[in-house]
C-alpha cells in the first residue's frame, strides 16, 4: 500500500453506477473488495482505495493555517514533555506527538460553535478550538492559571466556551456523550456538529458500538474519528482485533461508508473533515472515519514504547506530518520566509506561555470544595 | 386532589414538566410506543411526539451518554433505566462522567438531568431485577439521590428533580407502582433535601425510605395498638441532599433511632445516618442505634424466601421492642 489514503465512493442508483470521489484525491489502486451497504434507501458500494492528495486543492491561506496549527500543537506538546522531564508536570501525560494532522485538520475545518469530544490524549484537540497554551500548560502543571485551575489535570481538559466539550479518560465513554450532544443540536435545530476523537483501542469496547448504532438510527450530526496509531497502550491493535482496520472495516455493520484515510496528511484530513461536517450539517447523519497515524513516543510518560520495532518507528518518523507538509508547501511555491515567520512566532508563543504557567501560583485549597453542584457548593447535608 | 397510583404519578410529573419546558425530553427502552414496561409513561408519546419521547435500543451506555451530552448542551433530559440493576452496565457514564465532569472542569458545565429507574424487591424477580441500589448512588460525590414512598411525593419530587440543575438518580420502588394516594392536580413540586415526618411519637424514631416507609407505618400501628409504644416515622425521601437537621431533631426528641433499609446490610444508607447521629447526638441517646436491613445476600426469587429477607413490619416491631423494653 502507498503512503497516502483517501476515499472513493461508488453510488449505485437507478441510472446505473456513478462515481463520487472525495474531491481532490487521486485514486491509485483498489485495496479492498467492494462492500455493499443499504443506507436510507440508497445502495452504496464502498471501496477503500489508495489515493494521494492533489497538489492544487487548497488555497494558500488555509494551508498556512493548517501548518501553523500543527506546529503549535507540536511545540505545545514538546514543551509539555520538557516540563515533565524537569518535574514541573506531575502525574501522567499522554502526548500526540506525530498525530497532529488529525486535530489540526479538523480544528481548521470545524465551525466555532461545533463540539469536540476527545480522550485523555486530548491536549491538541482542545488547543485547536482556541484555548491558550498557557492555560493548558498551567493545567498540566497544576497551577491556578490552568484551564480547570488544577481540578482536572492533563486527562480532562475542557473549554465549554470554545466548544471543547471535554477530554474523557475512560476508554469509550465519550462516544455516547458526543452522540447526545449531537442529538441536542439536532433537537435545537442549530446545525452544530459533534466531532468525537478516539483511539484504535476504543473500537473493541461496547460504548463504541452502542454509540454508532444510536447515531445512525437517529441520523445524528456526529463524526466519529478513530485515530489508529496502531497500538492501544502497549499492545498492537492488530494482535487483539478481528479485522485489519478496526474502525473502517466495521463501518458496514452500522450501514456507514468505510472511510480510511492517511491521518498524517493534513490536506486529506481537512478534506475528509469538510465532507463529513457538511454531510452532518445538512442532516445526512453520522460518519465514521479511521485515520492512520503513529505516535512518536510511548503511551504515556511511563512508557518508552520499546515494544515497537525500530524499523517501524523509523518508517513512521519519515511520515512525520510536519516536515512532510513543510516540504509540500515549499514545493507548491510558498516562500520559506513565510514558514520561518510562523515557526518563529510559534516559538515565541510557547516560551511566553511557559513563563505565564511557571509564574502562576498553585491553586488555593478552598477551590477543592467548590462546584460539585450547580450552586457552586459541595454540600450534601443541611 | 386526585387519587392516582404511584405509576400514574410518574406520568403526571413528566407531563407537567414537559408542558412547562420544551427543553425537557425523555428517552429509554420501551418508554414511548409501549408506555413503559411498568406502564409509567403511557400517553407521553401521544401528547409530546417522537422528538421529545423516544424509544432507544437496549443500550444503557448510549442512553446515559445521550442524556449527559444533551444536558451539557442546553436540554433537560430524562432517561429511564428499566431496572436499577442495569446501572451496572452503564455505571461509568453515571459515576465517572456525569458525577465528576462539572467538578473536574472547575464548574464549566452542569448536568440538569434525571435518570429514573425501577428499584427494589417484592416482585419475585430474582437477584438481578430486585436490588435496592440507592446506596451505590449515594457513595458517589456529584449525584443527587431521591426515592419516594407515595404518589404525591413521586409527582412533587420528580418535578423538582427535572427542574434541578444537577444530576438526579430517581428511584421508584417497583412494588409500589399499584399503590394509590391523593396527589395535587395543580402544579406540584416538593423540594429535594427535605425529609417528611410521617407520624410523631415519643419512644422511638424510625427512619425509612421508599417501600420501607409503608412497612414502618404498619409496624408503628402494631407497636401502638399491641405494645403501647409510640413511634415517630421519618421518610428520608432524598439521600443526597440529606436532611440531617430533621433526622437529628426527631431522634433527639425520642432518644432512640431505628433505620429501616431495603438495601443489603453493608454500607447501606442507614449506616451513614447512624454514624451522623452517633457523632452528633450521642449524649442524647437512650440506647443503641439499630439497623433493620435486608441481609447481606443477593435477593432470592421465591416469594417465601424474598418475604423472609426484606425488612417486614414484624421485624421492625421486634427490633423496636428490643430497643424500647
Amino acid at each position: 500500500m502507498g503512503v497516502f489514503f483517501g476515499l472513493k465512493t461508488v453510488i449505485a442508483s437507478s441510472k446505473g453506477l456513478s462515481w463520487r470521489c472525495v474531491d481532490l484525491v487521486h485514486v491509485e489502486k483498489i485495496s479492498h473488495k467492494a462492500q455493499y451497504a443499504h443506507i436510507k434507501g440508497e445502495l452504496f458500494m464502498d471501496d477503500i482505495v489508495v489515493t494521494k492528495s492533489s497538489p492544487n486543492s487548497l488555497d494558500t491561506g488555509t494551508r498556512l493555517q493548517l501548518y501553523r496549527m500543527m506546529l503549535e500543537c507540536r511545540v505545545l506538546e514538546k514543551r509539555a514533555y520538557d516540563l515533565f522531564m524537569q518535574n514541573l508536570i506531575k502525574g501522567t501525560s499522554h502526548l500526540s506527538l506525530g498525530q497532529e494532522a488529525i486535530a489540526a485538520g479538523f480544528g481548521v475545518a470545524m465551525r466555532p460553535d461545533d463540539y469536540t469530544f476527545c480522550t485523555y490524549r486530548g491536549h491538541n484537540h482542545t488547543y485547536v478550538r482556541g484555548v491558550t497554551m498557557a492555560s493548558i500548560l498551567g493545567e498540566l502543571m497544576g497551577r491556578e492559571c490552568g484551564l480547570l485551575r488544577g481540578k482536572g489535570g492533563s486527562m480532562h481538559l475542557m473549554s465549554m466556551e470554545h466548544g471543547a466539550l471535554g477530554s474523557y479518560a475512560i476508554v469509550g465513554a465519550h462516544l455516547p456523550i458526543a452522540a447526545g450532544a449531537a442529538w441536542s443540536a439536532q433537537y435545537r435545530g442549530t446545525e452544530q456538529v459533534s466531532v468525537c476523537f478516539f483511539g484504535d483501542g476504543t473500537t473493541n469496547i461496547g460504548g463504541f458500538h452502542e454509540a454508532l448504532n444510536f447515531a445512525v438510527i437517529w441520523k445524528l450530526p456526529v463524526i466519529f474519528v478513530c485515530e489508529n496509531n496502531r497500538y492501544m497502550e502497549y499492545t498492537a491493535i492488530s494482535d487483539v482485533t478481528a479485522v485489519e482496520n478496526p474502525a473502517a472495516d466495521r463501518a458496514a455493520a452500522y450501514g456507514l461508508e468505510s472511510i480510511l484515510i492517511d491521518g498524517n496528511d493534513v490536506d486529506v484530513v481537512y478534506h475528509t473533515a469538510m465532507r463529513a461536517l457538511s454531510q452532518a450539517r445538512r442532516g445526512g447523519g453520522p460518519s465514521l472515519i479511521e485515520a492512520l497515524t503513529y505516535r512518536h513516543g510511548g503511551h504515556s510518560r511511563a512508557d518508552p514504547g520499546k515494544y515497537r520495532p525500530d524499523e517501524e518507528v523509523a518508517a513512521w518518523l519519515k511520515k512525520d506530518p510536519l516536515p512532510t507538509y513543510r516540504k509540500r508547501l515549499l514545493k507548491l511555491g510558498l516562500a520559506e520566509a513565510s514558514l520561518e515567520a510562523i515557526e518563529a512566532e510559534t516559538e515565541a508563543m510557547i516560551d511566553e506561555a511557559t513563563e505565564t504557567a511557571r509564574n502562576s501560583n498553585p491553586p488555593p485549597e478552598d477551590i477543592a470544595y467548590t462546584d460539585l453542584w450547580a450552586d457552586g457548593s459541595a454540600t450534601w447535608r443541611n | 386532589m386526585a387519587e392516582l397510583t404511584y405509576r400514574e404519578a410518574v406520568t403526571a410529573a413528566i407531563s407537567q414538566e414537559m408542558r412547562l419546558d420544551s427543553n425537557v425530553v425523555f428517552l429509554g427502552e420501551d418508554i414511548a410506543a409501549a408506555g413503559g414496561v411498568f406502564k409509567t409513561t403511557q400517553g407521553l408519546l401521544e401528547e409530546f411526539g417522537p422528538d421529545r419521547v423516544r424509544d432507544t435500543p437496549i443500550s444503557e451506555q448510549a442512553i446515559i451518554g445521550a442524556v449527559m451530552g444533551a444536558a451539557m448542551t442546553g436540554l433537560r433530559p430524562i432517561a429511564e433505566i428499566m431496572f436499577s440493576d442495569f446501572f451496572a452496565v452503564c455505571w461509568d457514564l453515571v459515576a465517572n462522567q456525569i458525577a465528576k465532569t462539572r467538578y473536574m472542569t472547575d464548574g464549566q458545565c452542569s448536568f440538569p438531568l434525571v435518570i429514573r429507574s425501577a428499584n427494589g424487591g417484592g416482585s419475585r424477580f430474582g437477584a438481578q431485577h430486585s436490588q435496592s441500589v440507592e446506596n451505590w448512588a449515594m457513595a458517589v460525590p456529584g449525584l443527587k439521590v431521591v426515592a419516594p414512598s407515595n404518589p404525591a411525593d413521586i409527582k412533587g419530587l420528580l418535578a423538582a428533580s427535572i427542574r434541578d440543575p444537577d444530576p438526579v438518580l430517581f428511584f421508584e420502588q417497583k412494588s409500589l407502582y399499584a399503590t394509590k394516594g391523593d396527589v395535587p392536580e395543580d402544579e406540584h413540586v416538593v423540594p429535594l433535601g427535605q425529609a417528611r415526618i410521617v407520624r410523631s411519637g415519643n419512644d422511638v424514631t424510625i427512619v425509612a425510605l421508599a417501600a420501607m416507609v409503608l412497612r414502618a407505618e404498619k409496624a408503628a400501628e402494631t407497636l401502638a395498638q399491641e405494645h403501647g409504644i409510640s413511634a415517630t416515622i421519618v421518610d428520608v425521601r432524598s439521600l443526597v441532599p440529606l436532611d440531617t437537621k430533621t433526622i437529628l431533631e426527631e431522634v433527639g426528641k425520642t432518644g432512640r433511632l431505628v433505620t429501616v433499609e431495603e438495601n443489603p446490610r453493608l454500607c447501606g444508607w442507614g449506616a451513614e445516618i447512624a454514624s451522623i447521629v452517633a457523632e452528633e447526638l450521642f449524649w442524647d441517646l437512650d440506647g443503641p442505634i439499630v439497623r433493620v436491613t435486608t441481609p447481606h445476600i443477593p435477593l432470592p426469587s421465591a416469594d417465601a424466601l424474598e418475604d423472609a429477607m426484606l425488612p417486614s413490619p414484624a421485624r421492625i416491631v421486634e427490633a423496636v421492642r428490643q430497643l424500647v423494653d
